[in-house]
């Protein structure tokens, strides 16, 4: 098994006074896709949110490793630039500066250099047309006005624009059409191939996983992993539901 | 682990630069009759005029400080030195012969740049002065008068500005327009013939250099039938203990058909009193559209009015105010509709932070033979901490059934879930929330011209620095 590039020991996490954690154990080694399942209310956006350092979240104990790194205090920003990527269920509206624009800025601050405009356009577009993105959303405000596909697809491209080594990819799915899923998907095994990453994909359905190999499976429920296992606790819980792991 | 958000003052030190006083002429401390005939004289006004000032400051001394809106009790009209001028004695055509120090400051201010950038004219004033105008000769070909408001007194154009001079903006509308009646200098003339659209904008530049100097600047545009202008004008001041005020005066005559743009982006320092007026009458089928951003002084009160003399003349008026750490800034428009099928856009944005107080005041006046009009009222307001304040004070007032009339109110906080997002994509959050303000602020970013926009970026970057604890 090759060395982790996250793990989660004991992680417990209160929003409000209110423990939505409680203990957390995971465990992703570089290159692999992990799979967290649940039940809706179990967790599982929280444990994305705070493995990526949402400062809503207090984490009351336990630790957070990312390449080796404690990163359980780190500010989310910092987090990003070591390599990670938390890919959003709703990705918010911000007005002001454009998709493009946004891109190529956060691409420059990872890699602490300027990017040439011409280069990064032509990356840009093919990009774009790999994920069936209309070329003209490049100069719209980030996610203004965007429909829910658009919204997923433009946070894929960013996903393969910035290549991180550890993508967390929260509820992806939900809300797209059949088209759409297969899109995100192509995105999805784009980013495996070409980057390498590991991911650690987060939903309560399975349609996301039809084409990805999966390496192991984690069920997330009442805020406690439940069981573990290879894929085929997939296809179970397509079978049977939540039910035996409640 | 919560990250909070703390007061501190902002760094201005970018804007606040001055230097050292060097004026040839300094009237004493104080308003008096013999003041205002000494300015008169130095002016070589016309007859009409000096009564014109002596008139204005009798209504100055009758009327009383409003009673409403933010305090300005710390001004002192005793202390006000009306009138200073910089050592320069004559308008210069040419950046060349500007003298240095003067040059200096506009230079940080940026102003060679524009000019190289071939926008029009430059009219841009020092304390009570012009001292630099120029205007482009494929402007002037087009017939187009760009000139400072003294010299234009004494040209052919005398009559036009006799005919239009504080007939929008009367002496007698408050205490300060008689001030201003009293003591104005310096500031812009333009006339756009009939049917010629001026392609590029014409600006000017405002500053205040001395401790305890006013500000009087007159602006008169007349753009008359089928004509187009667009007119920047901006500023910025040093910062001084001395309370400083601004009254200068804008009167825009907008003819048949024709649209005039006026757009301002305003960064008076932190002791400023911004008591400027400014007033647009449009006839028929013609259209004005203010694009205003107020993010200095101390306390501002400032309405841009509307006036629609004619029938299907419209006034759109987009806005953002920023008010950071001891600033009160009351800012809004007025329209009123004068005839029939009139429409007018109100867009407003407005920002505190660390404890400042940002005021939206707008009157809508529809009248009983504006039938067929239209008016949207659009403002929102976004608090960036707990001790920040933000009003909305909108007043309708309508006197036709035949109208449709909208106003709507949004206020919010910067959102948390925006910021973590822009985090997550390796942004820092000061620049996350600097970001989230710019955007807010874009309904009047996207109108101006790139370069200040940028500027205007700058500032909003500039007051949200060090706001993150």
């Amino acid at each position: 098994m090759a060395e982790a590039i996250l793990s989660v020991e004991n992680l417990h996490a209160k929003v409000e006074e209110q423990e939505i954690l409680h203990g957390v154990d995971l465990t992703v080694p570089a290159g692999e896709t992990h799979v967290i399942m649940g039940p809706n209310g179990a967790g599982k956006s929280t444990l994305g949110s705070c493995i990526m350092g949402d400062p809503r979240y207090e984490k009351t104990s336990g630790k957070v490793l990312f390449c080796g790194e404690d990163i359980t205090n780190d500010s989310t920003d910092k987090i990003a630039q070591k390599g990670m990527f938390l890919s959003f269920q709703n990705p918010v509206e911000v007005p002001g500066i454009t998709l493009s624009n946004f891109i190529r800025s956060a691409l420059e601050r990872k890699e602490g250099r300027h990017i040439r405009v011409w280069d990064f356009k032509k990356q840009l577009e093919a990009t774009m047309e790999l994920l069936s993105m209309e070329p003209s959303y490049a100069e719209r405000d980030l996610n203004v006005g965007f429909s829910g596909g658009e919204k997923k697809k433009a946070e894929i491209l960013q996903l393969l624009m910035l290549k991180p080594s550890l993508a967390i990819l929260d509820e992806t799915d939900s809300g797209l059409d059949v088209d759409a899923v297969r899109t995100v998907s192509k995105g999805i095994e784009e980013y495996k191939r070409t980057v390498g990453g590991a991911l650690l994909i987060i939903t309560h359905s399975t349609r996301i996983l039809d084409e990805l190999d999966v390496d192991r499976t984690h069920v997330l429920v009442a805020g406690k992993i439940t069981a573990e296992g290879d894929r085929s606790i997939i296809d179970e819980i397509n079978a049977d539901g939540f039910e035996k792991y409640l | 682990m919560a990250e909070k958000t703390i007061v501190e003052d902002i760094d201005r030190s970018l804007y606040d630069f001055r230097y050292d006083e060097d004026d040839a002429y300094k009237v004493d401390e104080g308003l008096t009759s013999a003041i205002v005939r000494q300015i008169s004289e130095e002016k070589n006004d016309p007859e009409w005029m000096r009564d014109f000032r002596l008139a204005s400051l009798e209504k100055y001394n009758q009327i009383p400080i409003p009673d409403w809106g933010p305090s300005i009790m710390g001004l002192n009209m005793n202390n006000i030195v009306t009138y200073v001028r910089p050592n320069t004695d004559r308008m210069h055509a040419k950046w060349d012969e500007v003298p240095d120090d003067i040059k200096n400051t506009f230079e940080r201010l940026g102003i060679p740049q524009a000019e190289r950038e071939s926008l029009a004219g430059v009219g841009a004033q020092y304390d009570s002065e012009l001292v630099y105008h120029n205007v482009k000769d494929e402007v002037a070909a087009q017939g187009v008068i760009y000139t400072d408001l003294e010299s234009a007194l004494h040209s052919e154009h005398a009559d036009m500005i006799r005919e239009h001079f504080m007939k929008l903006v009367p002496p007698t509308d408050h205490k300060f327009a008689a001030l201003h009646g009293a003591v104005w200098s310096g500031g812009s003339f333009v006339y756009v013939p009939p049917g010629v659209s001026v392609e590029i904008p014409l600006q000017s530049y405002f500053r205040l250099n001395a401790p305890g100097a006013g500000q009087f600047e007159h602006t008169l545009i007349i753009v008359d039938k089928g004509a187009y202008l667009h007119f920047i004008e901006g500023c910025s001041a040093p910062k001084y203990n001395v309370a400083n005020l601004h009254a200068g005066c804008v009167e825009l005559f907008v003819g048949e058909d024709a649209t005039l743009r006026y757009s301002t982006i305003e960064n008076w320092s932190k002791n400023m009193y911004n008591l400027n007026t400014k007033r647009a009458r449009v006839e028929k089928g013609g259209r004005v559209e203010w694009i205003s951003g107020s993010f200095g002084s101390h306390v501002s009160y400032l309405y841009p009015m509307s006036i629609l003399a004619g029938e299907g003349a419209r006034a759109e008026f987009t806005s953002v105010t920023f008010a950071g750490a001891g600033q009160n800034l009351d800012t809004g428009t007025k329209v009123v509709h004068a005839a029939k099928n009139t429409s007018s856009y109100i867009n407003t944005r407005s920002i505190s932070k660390s404890g400042g107080i940002s005021t939206f005041r707008s009157a809508v006046v529809v009248g009983e033979n504006a039938s067929g009009s239209k008016s949207a009222v659009s403002c929102e307001s976004l608090m960036i901490d707990d001790i920040s304040r933000s009003d909305t004070v909108p007043a309708m007032d309508i006197r036709t059934a035949d109208c449709d009339v909208g106003h709507e109110a949004k206020i919010g906080r910067i959102s948390d879930d925006t910021v973590f997002y822009l985090m997550s994509r390796g942004m820092s959050e000061e620049d996350a929330r600097a970001l989230i303000v710019s955007g807010f602020a874009d309904n009047v970013g996207k109108e101006l011209p790139l370069e200040y926009a940028v500027e205007m970026n700058n500032l909003i970057r500039l007051e949200m620095k060090g706001s993150i604890g």
